[in-house]
């Protein structure tokens, strides 16, 4: 089996045989990214935005670098559309509370997929109990297809948002956010397109997508936890409200009122994560190298490995569709008679980190018929031989747990 | 004790082959069990007698070591009086915590065998599912006492797959 050059990067796997098969809940970190950060910090370490001595403007160039970074990342026309925030939680929720609860109406509907991510349900369902809205899902097919049928048939002229993840973090498939955000559009709503699992597998550009909105994690794509981002067209963007408010985010303040700094300022209110701001930039700058060819390629042979090893154990059952070129590194499935919280505690003794559980995404269980299942997640740092150590214990877990 | 040797030697008998997983025929107290997080979720029903849990089952869906943990718990209360079965639940919920002696572990039978969950984090919830649940009827049983001969008590959102008739969330 060939050796994969990029895990000598990551210290995280070094002495020790830990299968890490978790990567849609977070990824491991290159020392590119920790030494960039580090770099930051013994170097130009200062509140950015306001100094106006050496470090402090060192730090904001720092950071306005890594917003230029994370533009180009994602094809935004202009580095002013790009908006640091904690995750793609937070972001989703500035969408929904500064641009929703300011554009919604009653009546009015917000159109979703079954297969969100909670971190796009809630701040949705919010919107629409204090607007009056309605909230409508559209329905994949059984492999986990959304059709133009039923794009069609749930984005009608009633729609004032649009919303819907380019990758469903259970079911791996990639959802056809082009025709969603042109359908979208030609009914008078905003697209809001979640990133967060497209963005670490896939070359992404909102401007070929169409989206007025797109939300993404750095810690998902090597980045440090706590730095996500929010992108938006500008316009959008200068004719909202703001979603925090305080210090960095003003131009003029009395003891009654306030007046707001320019986008993206507006939405950065209080001290930033430059230094995670920085830790992004290297780890957009360590994907780009390792190039998207090469992660696709890597996990779509380690998808179809892992498929075909689990197709042949009769009492695993694996959701969506049969492709693992549709996957995304993202196998999601339960073993008969095992509930997926002991899947988990026996593979871990075998050294191998899976996800199980509802994968915050309980209305898709329910669509699925399951309570939870158990989710192995590749990145293009896993190797044959970690899959095949997988799939060798996923054939005895049953024994383990006593059948 | 790890993991692995738990379920072969404790949990997987209780979870395959369980003797309390069962409905009731005339239950005088039910009460759903949830942990929302990972969708364990019981329905403990308790037959009381003079005072007495004369007889404890439970159905629903779960992890292993949750539905294990639930039949020995049933395993042991069933017998007891209030006091008593309060007395084994506060035991057990020390026993996970750690803060438990050897002569207070005899008094949890073969229940004192999840002791080893103890330093699993992420099942402590799993094993004191069906504890949590009979704490929670004896608390209302000893604060409210049994109405007509029977409390239908409940504390979950969400009600899960029980076949119990005579469940009111149904």
């Amino acid at each position: 089996m060939s050796e994969n050059i990029f895990r000598r990067d990551f210290p995280i796997f070094q002495g020790n045989n830990t299968v890490y098969f978790d990567n849609a809940a977070t990824t491991q970190r290159p020392v590119q990214v920790l030494e960039a950060m580090k770099q930051f910090n013994d170097t130009t370490n200062a509140n950015p935005l306001r100094g106006l001595y050496k470090w402090s403007m060192e730090a904001t160039e720092a950071y306005e670098n890594a917003r230029h970074a994370a533009a180009e990342f994602i094809g935004a026309e202009k580095d002013c559309e790009i908006i640091f925030t904690r995750n793609t939680t937070e972001s989703l929720n500035l969408v929904a509370y500064s641009y929703g609860l300011s554009h919604v109406k009653a009546g009015d509907e917000i159109v979703l997929t079954v297969m969100e991510h909670h971190s796009n349900i809630l701040p949705w369902q919010m919107v629409a109990r204090q607007t009056g809205a309605k909230l409508v899902y559209m329905e994949p097919q059984p492999d986990g297809t959304i059709t133009d049928e039923e794009i069609e048939s749930k984005i009608t002229d009633k729609a004032a948002i649009v919303t819907v993840a380019e990758v469903s973090n259970v079911l791996g498939v990639t959802n056809p956010v082009k025709k969603i955000a042109e359908a979208a559009h030609r009914h008078g709503a905003v697209c809001v397109v979640d990133g967060a699992q497209s963005t670490p597998h896939m070359p992404v550009n909102v401007q070929e997508i169409g989206c007025d909105f797109f939300a993404f994690s750095g810690h998902k794509l090597m980045g440090p936890m706590g730095i996500g981002v929010l992108y938006g067209k500008i316009d959008l963007l200068d004719d909202m409200p703001p979603f925090l408010t305080g210090g960095e985010m003003i131009e003029y303040v009395t003891r009654e009122s306030a007046t707001f700094a320019e986008v993206p300022e507006k939405f950065e209110a209080g001290t930033v994560n430059a230094m995670g701001a920085v830790g992004l930039s290297a780890a957009i700058t360590y994907l780009k190298n390792v190039g998207f060819d090469t992660v696709m390629k890597t996990e779509k042979d380690l998808t179809t490995r892992l498929m075909d090893g689990l197709s042949r154990i009769p009492e695993v059952t694996v959701y969506g569709s049969k492709d693992p070129a549709r996957h995304c590194g993202i196998v999601t499935f339960n073993i008969e008679g095992c509930h997926p919280h002991d899947v988990a505690s026996v593979l871990d003794t075998e050294n191998i980190c899976v996800r199980a559980g509802h994968h915050c995404a309980q209305p898709l269980m329910k669509w699925l018929g399951v309570n939870a299942t158990a989710r192995a997640s590749l990145y293009f740092y896993n190797t044959e031989e970690e899959v095949d150590r997988f799939v060798d214990a996923v054939g005895k877990v049953r024994g383990w747990l006593g059948y | 004790m790890d993991i692995k040797s738990l379920y072969r030697e404790i949990v997987n008998e209780h979870n395959l082959h369980p003797t309390h997983k069962h409905d009731l025929q005339n239950p005088t107290m039910v009460l759903n069990g949830v942990n929302p997080s990972c969708g364990d979720d019981i329905n403990l029903q308790l037959l009381i007698k003079d005072g007495r849990i004369a007889d404890a089952a439970f159905n629903g869906s779960g992890c292993a070591v949750s539905q294990a943990s639930a039949d020995m718990m049933c395993d042991l209360v069933i017998g007891k009086d209030e006091r008593e079965a309060a007395h084994l639940a506060d035991i057990f919920m020390r026993m996970i915590k750690g803060k438990v002696t050897d002569e207070e572990k005899e008094e949890l039978d073969e229940a004192a065998s999840l002791e080893d969950v103890a330093h699993m984090p992420a099942r402590v919830k799993c094993a004191t599912l069906g504890w949590r649940t009979v704490k929670e009827m004896i608390d209302d049983l000893q604060k409210n006492g049994l109405k007509d001969g029977k409390v239908v008590a409940n504390n979950s959102e969400v009600c899960g797959a029980c076949s119990n008739a005579s469940c009111d969330r149904k």
